[in-house]
């Protein structure tokens, strides 16, 4: 992790040797062939970084920088013009953009913790010793993430509609009160629940895989000193599983702050998501719509940079915790 | 070791800058001229064409035998609003396809955006084939953009069998359509008169227009937006009134939920457009021979006015290398004898030219419908009393608000008339924010 050259696996360190004919000139060959190796293995990830990271970035930027307004009467022309901060400006004003974030933090509130909490019970149940039918566990719990967001909404909105849910039915016939996902307060339920399912079981191997990491003397040690199953998931495990934990929280806000899948596609089926209900789906809507690249671009760079902020925030919070092994 | 990363750097610094540099001069231009561009044709010519009318692949079929020198080439990308989203993109990103059916309502927003070719060049002999009002959907300024394809006049559908069964006649004023609204959930709660949408825009602006509402008009060089005038409010005032009672549902239309309920009887009765059988033949199967048709309630008892709902146009796009055979393309798919009866049989339309609206394919009754043999004869007299229509470069927008402020007012049960007014200012901030000339200020 810190020195490039050992991670990139040159051929050696360039001799310091005297000048000369024979094995001082081999010599001179593996010094420049391995100071060349990195970069060469580098290149690749960099291209690719700089073409669909960094330039599209940058013109995103540009293009936020820019506005398009008509020229020519009644059905003129939309041309490019300059406005600079206009969008930004009008981007912050906007009570859209405002309400929308409230939802997102309300959202936020509801996926981040009962789907890490979720993964990782599931992932110390898996770990007990004494747990059956592993692998069928493993797979069964992993296996909504390996189906499409769009696809895995459309499913969830079938069984949402009143109309058509199995739900509702077995409710109506079992005497039970009528689930209503579609109410004012449940809606976001609804849509975080699609989100629960399909996140559980990534973050589940990732919680999973640490804890194989962990070496077993350490658990002999405890069942010595006379730890139970649960004391030893509490005291040991899970300060141990810290590092992985705060990763997995990192991504899933960034993932939560970008939410567009899930009320996109339950938006026709409800009268209770509008166009701006969470910020990526205004920017689609501004972008796409209403036909104005501009504003939506100025919109996805404050977006851009509240993620930044608040993972890089986080992180540094948890600084110690998280690196703790590393240092 | 510090000779090995600056080197690293260094590299990495040269691919960047010279990637930058690559990137910064090829800047987007966005002011493409519309001017055709080409000389003559030699050589097979294939066009791309992106259209989503049901069956229309035979259609194209036909022109490809017909003609092997311009093969034209079919892609249902998707349909309506998303179409229009997708041929903005591509037309930025330069590659957009050679023709596309454009619905009545996107054509000002693809004419500003400098997408649609102008073709009053091609269109001249045939204007005379199309009504005024018709050929007023594809025209702006003097300049013709598209031909229009299928026309859609608003008409009541409804289960013939179970207004017999709860005792229900056919309203012919909205008055009367509330009161059977009333009397059917007095008779069964578990069914509704029908449902009001707010996720069909294009479907409520018909209603507004057969009431009288005029969204867009032209004064001059200025534009005049009137959303929240008074035949919408009336509209809107009475779905309403309606919807918040319980005695209509307010659920979106073309979900699993109302496909379902389309057919099995929990909905009786649906107000919509001359291409409606093709719909419920695909979402309604098992109540074939069950509808029938009637002219949509006045608001006045005798009058006879009615709205427009979809309908679709052929544009060629103006980045399109072939203008000349596409718009050869479009004039005969919409005009030619041989294609406008394909339409009409195979795709269920109805066709704008008005030659075509008496062709023997609309003698009989449609398939879905064989029940009313008269469809097509009442369709036509009921087309004849179409409103004319203006749309504005904003639709968009408009329609995305309309989606928002009324799914907002069915779910708090509020009044639909602040909607509109939503709807109003959202449409003349935006064109404001163009920098469009409204008048009124």
């Amino acid at each position: 992790m810190d020195d490039p050259g050992r991670a990139a696996g040159g051929s050696g360190r360039p001799g310091s040797g005297p000048t000369g004919s024979g094995p001082a000139r081999s010599r001179r060959r593996r010094a420049v062939g391995s100071r060349l190796a990195p970069v060469l293995f580098l290149l690749p990830a960099a291209v690719l970084f700089v073409l669909f990271l960094l330039i599209p970035i940058g013109y995103a930027i540009l293009l936020s920088l820019h506005g398009q307004r008509v020229r020519g009467g009644l059905l003129g022309r939309r041309t490019e013009v300059w406005v600079g901060l206009d969008n930004y400006r009008a981007a912050l004003a906007d009570p859209e953009l405002w309400h929308s974030l409230v939802r997102l933090v309300i959202y936020g509130l509801l996926v981040v913790p009962i789907m890490l909490g979720l993964a990782l019970a599931f992932a110390l149940m898996l770990d007990v010793p004494t747990a059956r039918l592993r692998r069928f566990s493993r797979i069964a719990i992993f296996l909504p993430y390996a189906v499409p967001g769009v696809i895995a909404t459309m499913l969830w909105g079938f069984l949402y509609l009143p109309g058509v849910s199995p739900i509702r039915y077995a409710a109506e016939h079992l005497n039970l009160p009528p689930p209503n996902f579609f109410g004012v307060h449940s809606i976001f339920g609804a849509v975080a629940n699609v989100a629960i399912w399909g996140g559980v079981g990534f973050n589940m191997i990732v919680l999973y895989t640490s804890l194989r990491a962990v070496p077993s003397e350490l658990y002999d040690a405890a069942r010595v000193d006379g730890c139970g199953e649960w004391q030893i998931a509490t005291r040991i495990k899970i300060p141990l599983l810290v590092p992985a934990i705060v990763m997995t929280t990192v991504f899933s806000l960034i993932a939560t702050l970008q939410v567009f899948n899930e009320p996109m596609t339950l938006r026709p089926l409800t009268n209770l998501i509008p166009s701006t209900w969470m910020p990526l789906m205004k920017i689609y809507r501004d972008a796409f719509i209403a036909g104005d690249v501009y504003s939506a671009a100025a919109t996805s760079v404050v977006l851009a940079l509240a993620t930044l902020l608040l993972s890089l925030g986080f992180l540094r919070l948890l600084q110690r915790r998280a690196f703790a092994e590393e240092r | 070791m510090r000779r090995r990363t600056s080197l690293v750097k260094t590299a990495l610094a040269a691919v960047l800058g010279a990637v930058l540099v690559a990137g910064c001069s090829s800047s987007s231009d966005t002011g493409d001229s519309a001017a055709p561009k080409q000389s003559a044709e030699t050589g097979p010519v294939t066009l791309t064409f992106w259209a989503w009318a049901p069956n229309i692949d035979k259609v194209v079929a036909i022109w490809n035998k017909q003609h092997p020198e311009i093969h034209v080439t079919l892609s249902t990308q998707s349909q309506g609003d998303t179409l229009v989203t997708k041929l903005l993109t591509a037309d930025k990103a330069g590659n957009p396809p050679d023709l596309a059916q454009a619905e009545y309502q996107a054509l000002p927003t693809l004419v500003t955006g400098g997408v649609a070719a102008d073709l009053t060049a091609y269109t001249g002999p045939i204007k005379s084939q199309f009504t005024d009002s018709a050929w007023q959907l594809v025209s702006f300024g003097g300049k013709t953009y598209a031909v229009p394809q299928d026309y859609g006049p608003m008409m009541l559908f409804y289960r013939a069998d179970l207004f017999t069964r709860f005792g229900l006649t056919v309203p012919k004023t909205w008055d009367e359509f509330a009161a059977a609204a009333r009397t059917l959930r007095a008779k069964d709660p578990k069914r509704y008169l029908t449902t009001f949408s707010a996720g069909d825009p294009g479907w409520f602006a018909g209603l507004a227009e057969q009431a009288g509402a005029s969204w867009w008009s032209i004064d001059g060089e200025k534009w005049k937006v009137d959303i929240a005038g008074e035949p919408s409010r009336k509209v809107a005032s009475f779905w309403g009134g309606l919807v918040n009672s319980g005695v209509l549902q307010g659920q979106p239309m073309y979900t699993p939920q109302w496909n379902k309920a389309m057919n099995d009887g929990t909905l009786l009765a649906w107000p919509s457009a001359v291409w409606g059988p093709a719909v419920l033949a695909g979402i309604a199967p098992d109540t074939k021979g069950k509808w029938a048709m009637a002219p949509l309630p006045q608001w006045t008892a005798g009058e006879q006015k009615t709205g427009l709902w979809g309908g679709s146009s052929t544009a060629v796009m103006a980045k399109s290398k072939h203008q000349d055979a596409a718009a050869k393309f479009a004039v005969w798919l919409n005009t030619d004898p041989t294609a406008v009866d394909a339409l009409v049989t195979q795709g269920s339309l109805y066709p704008a030219v008005t030659a075509g609206q008496s062709t023997p394919a609309l003698t009989k009754a449609p398939d879905f419908m064989p029940n009313q043999p008269d469809f097509y004869q009442t369709a036509k007299q009921i087309s004849g009393t179409a409103a004319a229509v203006t749309w504005g470069p904003d639709v968009n927008v408009t329609y995305t608000s309309y989606r928002d402020a009324f799914g907002k007012a069915i779910q708090a049960k509020s009044d639909f008339a602040t909607a509109l007014s939503t709807m109003q200012s959202a449409t003349v901030a935006d064109m404001k924010k163009l920098g469009f000339d409204l008048a009124g200020g």
